[in-house]
């Protein structure tokens, strides 16, 4: 959101930082406990939050395993279903961890799980790439609004919202603070958020 | 928006180091088993050449058909054009096949800009070569293999780097685009040639000339030899090849002088033991077959960027509406989309 419609829109905090750690602890758990130990554990991180929080999620999963967890990134741009509705995008970093892909439990990290349509595409993408035992996903926060039958195996927090608001997740790596704020989308009769949301179409993507 | 890329001349700085990150990116995609993208699917490029080529058109084809574009190669030998079709009815009939690109190389200097401005075709127009004039994705690849090499920092240009063009200035659309690139990312050319292969009107290129190339050798941290052009030498423009080769082919004792981290270039084709020695096209420090791969990077990056959403991420300093990496804000107006899209 830009800082204009923010103000007139105040956004409301519904994770603080603390509370953003204790989730991860608790999801970096959960991981171990459903992966009976994390031995072939492989977490690739969506940017960009997604790959501060798959680098912190393998942080915990080292302190609570003893053993080093393979983190990477993975760009889903080129596999977007959206990119003829905006100008071209810039990539993002791909890096597939030295361990590759194939036969590993792949565990995808996003900041916030909405369409779907961005976990499709890092489907895909990851297809490309290699053949893992199985896929699964960890977000901080799932606010709804499928569009595809896809479902996080970790979230950190449900939160029911309307499509009217809006979520963002502000991470110390990018933002200089972690939260999550919930606020109101500005009308679309406002000049800048028209633009706005001429520049990234119609169709949500999360 | 700038739909077409027809001269080196007219990206931004921002535009060529986008090109160049876009570039490194498609690189990594190189080494995966599926060396395949979904980006382009549907979209059509036609490779238009009017002129002889191997690794341009067959490096052009390999980018779009790795982005999953359909390519539909054209070449004049054997094609109506042969029967005497102009461009213009040529460009109409790929207008009519629904072409979305169309990658042009033409022995005629400005035949990709009249197919760009005619009206003819709607789609995007990419300047493969087009006579003496330019050759913009040759340029973005060396300068794509020179950051790798000399600079080795991603979102970086060139600024400071000391490059020295040699050889056959006057017929050569690689220098040109060369020296314009280069010289938006911040770095220091020169050129070294005889007099007699010295462009008219080189003073007001953003760029130095010299007629000595052990001079220059010294303080260059890239070297790039161009190729003799028989085929466009019509006049006596040296003595022989033998005097050419001595005083403007680079041997193994010439590039023992070069400092340490230089680097020698090569477009291509190499006329060895002309312009290049055996000892340096197949030493290290020779990057021809680097800049051949790198070239299908480039590429792949130039047509994603012009193809890849519904209109091109490239800027134009005069347009109306800046790209998010043009304006001072850019990188966080471009932060604010990606995250829009969660």
């Amino acid at each position: 959101m830009d800082d204009n419609s923010s103000s007139l829109h105040p956004a409301r905090p519904v994770l603080e930082a603390p509370d953003i750690k204790r989730v991860l602890t608790r999801i970096a758990h959960e991981i171990v406990e459903r992966a009976k130990g994390a031995d072939d554990v492989v977490l690739l991180g969506i940017p960009t939050r997604g790959v501060f929080l798959a680098r912190r999620l393998a942080a915990k999963l080292e302190e609570i395993t003893g053993s080093a967890i393979p983190v990477g990134s993975l760009d889903i741009t080129m596999y977007r279903d959206d990119l003829r509705l905006g100008p071209a995008r810039t990539l993002a970093h791909t890096e597939i961890p030295a361990e590759g892909v194939d036969g590993r439990l792949i565990v995808l990290v996003d900041d916030v799980l909405y369409s779907g349509r961005t976990i499709r595409a890092a489907l895909d993408a990851l297809g490309d790439i290699g053949r893992p035992r199985a896929v699964q996903l960890a977000v901080l926060v799932d606010r709804g609004h499928r569009e595809l039958p896809i479902r996080a195996d970790y979230v950190g927090k449900n939160l029911p919202t309307s499509q009217r608001e809006t979520v963002k997740v502000q991470l110390t790596e990018e933002d200089g603070h972690d939260g999550v704020l919930l606020g109101t989308r500005a009308s679309e009769s406002e000049h800048a958020e028209g633009s706005t949301r001429l520049r990234r179409g119609t169709a949500p993507a999360g | 928006m700038k739909r077409h890329l027809i001269s080196a001349a007219d990206l931004t700085r921002d535009d060529a180091v986008l090109i160049l990150d876009t570039a490194e990116e498609m690189a990594r995609f190189a080494d995966r088993p599926i060396k395949k993208l979904p980006t382009l699917r549907g979209r059509t490029i036609v490779n238009l050449f009017f002129e002889d080529s191997t690794r341009t058109r067959i490096s052009f084809e390999a980018a779009a058909k790795r982005l999953s574009a359909d390519v539909i190669n054209f070449s004049a030998k054997g094609s109506s054009v042969s029967k005497g079709e102009s461009l213009k009815d040529t460009a109409l009939t790929l207008e009519a096949m629904g072409a979305d690109a169309v990658v042009i190389r033409h022995g005629d200097s400005g035949a990709p800009h009249r197919l760009a401005t005619s009206g003819w075709i709607g789609g995007s127009v990419v300047n493969a070569g087009d006579g003496t004039h330019e050759h913009p994705t040759q340029a973005l690849l060396d300068a794509f293999t020179m950051r790798r090499r000399l600079v080795g920092e991603e979102g970086a240009a060139l600024d400071g780097r000391r490059i020295t063009i040699v050889g056959d200035i006057l017929h050569s659309r690689v220098a040109r685009s060369n020296v314009h690139l280069l010289s938006t990312l911040g770095a220091h050319v020169t050129l070294v040639a005889p007099p007699t292969l010295v462009p008219i009107g080189v003073e007001s290129w953003p760029c130095e000339v010299s007629y000595d190339l052990d001079a220059v050798l010294t303080k260059s941290d890239a070297v790039m030899m161009l190729r003799v052009q028989r085929e466009r030498m019509n006049a006596a423009f040296f003595p022989t090849e033998r005097e050419y080769a001595r005083r403007y082919g680079l041997d193994g004792e010439r590039m023992a002088r070069m400092p340490e981290q230089a680097i020698v270039m090569h477009p291509g084709p190499m006329n060895r033991g002309m312009e290049i020695t055996a000892e340096v096209a197949d030493s290290p420090r020779c990057t021809a077959v680097e800049q051949v791969a790198n070239g299908v990077s480039i590429r792949m990056a130039v047509m994603y960027l012009l193809l890849g959403g519904s209109e091109p991420a490239l800027s134009r300093e005069d347009t109306a509406h800046p790209s998010p990496a043009a304006t001072p804000d850019g990188g966080a107006a471009r932060r604010r989309v990606a995250e829009e899209n969660n």
